[in-house]
């Protein structure tokens, strides 16, 4: 099993690592039997990605993947996140050894459950002002 | 980058002097050891040589060691060759869950035929309690195998007790000894055993060469056939290099075990009580007292394995974990979740085997490193935020 220059790259220097403050969605993924657990925080400004944090729980390719897509969702509208798939990060990093490809799923459940809480509590407060 | 092997586990590099052994075994001592000229004499003449040192090393007479192309053979000997040889006396086997894979699927297989197996629970150390073999054991039990130290956990089994147990019931007792062969005293009188697997690249020997033991008398079905060699158990020319470097690998470990034992476990021991002063939240993972002089395994808090071993790699430090990630399979170690670990515990596993050419400086620069590499993660990870 052999990781990419990409992967290593992402792996020793990932990308925006960390908790932010106040995000506008938390995507929270995985579990400890499978061994991977990622958190993504996504900061949202007039429907596009301003900002995107992540805390990952994994192997080298759940760090690398969960590096990569934060770096790909960064200014992209929230309807062009939802069109990035695992496969696309998996191309993005130079490809992943075949047992790690189900770790570049995780990457993708988190984008679409930071989206989905982020949209969830967007619709409440909307919902909120218009009974106020 | 000077690369720090401590993963003698896996594996071991083979010694210059085992090398220099088999050498002349591929060129002008070629022959077959069954031809009945001098180049079939002088290879077999090797064999029967380093048979004996083999033997003298676990106190055994030397007809009862059978060469085998590995540790993975003689427990599929063992285990298949028992089975087979005994059905008509009874169709139950009792091992343990932290098995090797080599027993553990063997006796999967037996399972799908006529044969009954019964797993026996292990304590939190990984430990067998001999009482639970006592009442697993029926009147249809034909084999106990239970390994005599683990791979990973590194714990050390009551083998002789749990010999006494299956003697008296009348069932053969096996033991996969990989870890202990060369490692520590070896005694198969003192252990009670009539089945007992080696693998010589465990012991600075060469890869592709084992042997089990068998008791004088013990009833086996052979694997191979096709051949008169290894007293018709098990037929195939012989790995003439192969076998006479494990017996230059026992003949070394032998004269060196008291000495080896002692230098080893000082640094396992420095090893271990410098991780546990400079990290903390980790914790040992196997029997404190009752383990292999040479293995170290821990359990890192909040990180994962594979993570950590890619990063000790780039600082040139091989180890290992019983991580599902590192595995290729999605199942963290069968040994640790039999232990009662959780899985994060589990998939946050790291194991040091120290072995012949470790040094102090090596053990040095893995406490100098790993503090940092764990921090690292931990400063990633999701599971640390939820617990401040």
């Amino acid at each position: 099993m052999k990781y990419s220059e990409k992967v290593m790259d992402h792996f020793r220097n990932p990308r925006n690592v960390g908790e932010m403050e106040n995000p506008d969605g938390i995507g929270h993924v995985g579990n400890p039997v499978c061994g991977d657990i990622m958190e993504l925080y996504i900061k949202v400004n007039d429907d596009t990605i301003t900002d995107a944090r992540f805390k990952t729980f994994g192997c080298g390719a759940a760090i690398a993947t969960s590096s990569m897509v934060t770096e790909m969702v960064i200014g992209k509208s929230l309807s062009e996140a939802l069109k990035i798939s695992n496969q696309a990060v998996v191309e993005a990093l130079g490809g992943l050894p075949p047992a790690k490809m189900h770790c570049s799923a995780l990457a993708e459940e988190a984008l679409k459950s930071a989206i989905e809480d982020y949209r969830s509590k967007y619709k409440k407060s909307r919902d909120n002002e218009e009974k106020g | 980058m000077r690369r720090i092997y401590l993963d003698y586990a896996a594996t071991t590099p083979t010694h210059p002097e085992v090398v220099k052994a088999m050498l002349p075994y591929f060129t002008d001592a070629f022959g077959n050891p069954s031809s009945i000229y001098s180049y079939g004499q002088e290879a077999k003449g090797a064999i029967d040589e380093a048979r004996d040192k083999v033997a003298s090393l676990i106190g055994a007479h030397n007809e009862e060691i059978v060469f085998t192309s590995g540790g993975t053979e003689a427990d599929n000997l063992a285990l298949k060759g028992a089975a087979l040889a005994n059905e008509n006396r009874g169709n139950h086997i009792i091992t343990s869950p932290i098995e090797h894979h080599a027993v553990l699927e063997t006796c999967q297989f037996l399972e799908k035929g006529k044969f009954n197996i019964t797993y026996l629970p292990v304590d939190e150390y990984g430990m067998v309690n001999p009482d639970d073999v006592r009442r697993a054991i029926t009147d249809k039990t034909i084999l106990v195998s239970i390994m005599h130290a683990n791979n990973e956990a590194g714990t050390i089994e009551p083998i002789a007790e749990i010999g006494r147990i299956a003697k008296e019931a009348g069932a053969y007792f096996h033991t996969d000894a990989v870890q202990t062969v060369g490692h520590i005293q070896v005694d198969i009188k003192e252990l009670d055993v009539d089945l007992l697997s080696m693998s010589a690249h465990k012991l600075c020997g060469p890869k592709g060469v084992g042997a089990l033991y068998v008791r004088k008398g013990t009833k086996l079905t052979p694997l191979m056939h096709g051949g008169e060699q290894e007293r018709r158990r098990r037929a195939s020319t012989e790995n003439v290099p192969g076998i006479v470097g494990f017996g230059k690998a026992a003949e070394l470990a032998r004269q060196e075990m008291n000495e080896e034992v002692e230098r080893v476990t000082c640094l396992r021991d420095k090893l271990l009580q410098g991780l546990l002063e400079r990290i903390d939240h980790i914790r040992l993972n196997g029997h404190p007292v009752k383990r292999l002089p040479n293995n170290v395994n821990i359990s890192v808090d909040f990180v994962e394995g594979e993570s950590m071993l890619l990063n000790l790699d780039l600082e040139g430090i091989c180890a290992s974990t019983g991580s599902a990630c590192s595995s290729g399979s999605l199942e963290a170690s069968h040994v640790l979740l039999a232990m009662g670990l959780p899985h994060e515990h589990a998939h946050g596993s790291l194991r040091f085997t120290l072995g012949k050419w470790t040094n102090e400086e090596e053990i040095e620069r893995v406490l100098e490193t790993l503090p940092g590499i764990v921090a690292r993660l931990r400063a990633m990870s999701p599971l640390l935020k939820s617990r401040k």
